[in-house]
């Protein structure tokens, strides 16, 4: 952690009030960091929280407010979308939960205001999969730009369809049936999800995941199946949502670390909570560790983790980057395909997915 | 005013900080081409170092990489050091530069109702002018910008969302084909750059704004009337008046963020179609059709 603009983002993460000491000049590269992270719409509501956006001088905090308009903006098109998804699946009585950024919105969690996102995930039970993709088919849900292979390889070997895109609205919807591809190392149960899921106020057959599996699954999508890319405003989420439901519940961390172990789920919330403290000084207490020590990497191996999460989980922006940061990102990427299914699985997909990457490399995008 | 070494230094070193309108962009470049056309167009928009702390966009202008700068060299142009877009033909660098910045601004201006359209102003009052490509927006908006009118903006019109003014954004006039030297004749004191041939527009050269438009850069300008240019060749000029509702309809469907700001950016479309005259022009010749619009400042319309 050697780049300033890092250190300066961290500090305003957690304490936003600092964003008042800020020069222009640093406001120069940190408006740029916070970009690439997408964390600037979180920035802005941060501060604006703490009543210290008046302090910040008028050109960078131009750019916040417009990434807030921005995330303002999906957070309305979310609920829109979320109320025609219930429209497709309701009739059916096939229930839906939330997860990630949807869930945070639909239920005013603390970790909502000016998180920038784009698709919206869900998830409905294995049983209901097939007819839950008809309906969604039906009001204009269609799975395009995605091959023969494509589809297959999602259909045996994910956790969740191809995503899917509105023919009209061109908006995203990765619907899934559990948390983790069948073949992965780890073997969570989506019924114990769906016994302890809490329906949404006003919205009946919505539900969101109680706030453990809330916290455990948000940490096993960026530590164990994930592409880091927005890793920091991931583990900002984490830890608003953890200090959150600590406040609300003095028991929740013993609940957590114990669900953690049911869920098979304990080492990416070993990952979540160490890195947390470390990089946001989440107040994880260290009987939360303690409860967990079973579930962590042994020293050599939590050594290598430490080297390549520290690189890959800070903003992929130039000034962050540091001697490994490319190889770490690359690592970390095969090491998300690895966890998700056996090498002899993985190989000749890997293979595929890069002829298949270079070739689309060459029909790039066109000129403005 | 900077040394042409300075600029020199400055595009292959930190970068020149530019204002243009409400925005500062710090650009790199080691191209040639590319600052000829800074020494030539932005000349007079170059911030000295103490006042370009914050930059709003942070660009460079690069030879594309790669083997094939052998035979076919290429720029491509970077955001903060990413690059949205495919490389142009390394002749075309400038134009890439403009239309970079355009994206720039339209990805991350959210404080303002951005639509696709000119903006003059004459008398404290503005003219805005939305077109489709191919509707003689730039030529009408140059030959108005050479005769008296104040130039904002050629293509891309600000309008605030706090206080309803136009803000203006003078950048060179993008000239196609036969309209580049359609002007040069007709104003011989109009400054225009090299042309750039073969891309997806046709032949474009750009027009350097007047000393007037970069002076009051700074000046907004409230909207009185607002004009949908259409070229009939052939046809007869004349300007119509257009239905309000009609009028909202298609100024909305020429912005860029109408989507992104909602109910604000209603609210000012709305507004300055209570301000603005609405009219529909069809036009033909050129020197009708600018008597027609110098008619409106006397008073008219």
């Amino acid at each position: 952690m050697t780049s300033s603009a890092l250190t300066q983002l961290l500090a305003v993460l957690g304490a936003p009030k600092s964003a008042g000491r800020l020069s222009l000049a640093d406001w120069d590269l940190l408006v740029r960091v916070a970009r690439v992270a997408s964390l600037e719409g979180r920035l802005h509501a941060l501060i604006e929280e703490a009543g210290t956006l008046p302090e910040v001088p008028p050109a960078p905090r131009r750019h916040l407010h417009a990434a807030r308009v921005l995330a303002d903006r999906q957070h309305a098109m979310v609920r829109w979308e979320v109320a025609r998804i219930h429209e497709a699946l309701a009739p059916e009585a096939i229930p839906m939960m939330l997860l990630k950024g949807a869930a945070y919105v639909m239920a005013g969690l603390p970790c909502a205001p000016g998180r920038q996102f784009s698709d919206v995930d869900i998830l409905v039970p294995q049983a209901r999969i097939e007819q839950a993709e008809q309906h969604l088919f039906v009001q204009g849900w269609v799975c395009e730009g995605y091959d023969a292979y494509d589809q297959r390889y999602y259909r045996q070997w994910m956790h969740e369809l191809p995503p899917l895109t509105h023919i009209q609205r061109k908006s995203v919807l990765d619907v899934h049936h559990t948390i983790l591809p069948p073949t992965a190392r780890l073997h969570p149960d989506p019924d114990l999800l769906w016994q302890a899921a809490l329906p949404l106020d006003d919205h009946p057959g919505v539900y969101i995941p109680a706030p453990v599996d809330m916290v455990l699954h948000s940490a096993t999508h960026l530590f164990h199946d994930g592409e880091l890319e927005n890793g920091l405003r991931d583990l900002a989420d984490l830890d608003a949502l953890l200090r959150y439901f600590v406040a609300e519940d003095p028991g929740f961390w013993e609940r957590l670390t114990a669900r953690a172990f049911e869920m098979d789920l304990a080492r990416p919330l070993f990952y979540a909570l160490r890195y947390g403290r470390e990089f946001l000084q989440t107040p994880v207490p260290d009987s939360a560790f303690a409860a967990l020590a079973r579930a962590r990497p042994s020293a050599p191996l939590r050594g290598l983790m430490d080297g390549l999460f520290r690189r890959g989980l800070i903003p992929h922006h130039w000034s962050c980057d540091g001697v490994g940061s490319g190889a770490a990102r690359w690592l970390l990427y095969v090491r998300s395909h690895y966890l998700r299914m056996p090498l002899h699985l993985l190989l000749p997909h890997l293979v595929r997915k890069a002829v298949k990457d270079q070739r689309k490399g060459k029909r790039e995008r066109p000129e403005p | 005013m900077t040394a042409p070494e300075d600029l020199r230094a400055g595009l292959r070193g930190a970068g020149v900080a530019l204002q243009v309108g409400p925005f500062v962009v710090r650009l790199r470049s080691r191209l040639d081409r590319v600052e000829r056309a800074l020494a030539l167009f932005y000349d007079r928009q170059l911030l000295p170092p103490e006042q370009a702390a914050f930059a709003d966009f942070h660009i460079t202008l690069a030879r594309a990489s790669g083997l094939h700068w052998l035979w076919r060299p290429q720029a491509r142009f970077f955001l903060d050091g990413r690059s949205p877009f495919r490389p142009l033909p390394l002749a075309h660098a400038y134009p890439l530069f403009e239309w970079g910045l355009n994206w720039c601004i339209a990805q991350h201006a959210h404080d303002f109702l951005m639509i696709h359209a000119a903006v003059l102003e004459r008398n404290g009052r503005a003219l805005v002018m939305p077109g489709e490509p191919g509707a003689g927006k730039s030529t009408l908006t140059a030959a108005l910008t050479l005769s008296g009118w104040r130039l904002l903006s050629d293509e891309f019109a600000l309008l605030s969302l706090t206080d309803g003014q136009l803000v203006a954004l003078p950048r060179p006039v993008s000239l196609k084909n036969a309209a580049i030297d359609l002007i040069r004749e007709r104003y011989p004191q109009a400054v225009i750059g090299p042309a750039s041939h073969d891309t997806s527009k046709g032949t474009v050269a750009h027009l350097r704004p007047p000393d007037a438009s970069i002076q009051k850069m700074h000046d907004p300008a409230r909207p009185a009337w607002l004009v949908f240019p259409r070229f009939a060749a052939g046809g007869r000029d004349h300007l119509a008046p257009l239905d309000r509702a009609v009028a909202l309809q298609r100024l909305v469907g020429s912005s860029f963020n109408y989507s992104v700001v909602g109910a604000a950016g209603f609210e000012a479309a709305a507004d300055l179609i209570e301000q603005s005259a609405c009219l529909e022009l069809e036009y033909a010749d050129l020197d009708a059709t600018l008597g027609l619009l110098n008619d409106l400042t006397a008073g008219g319309a």
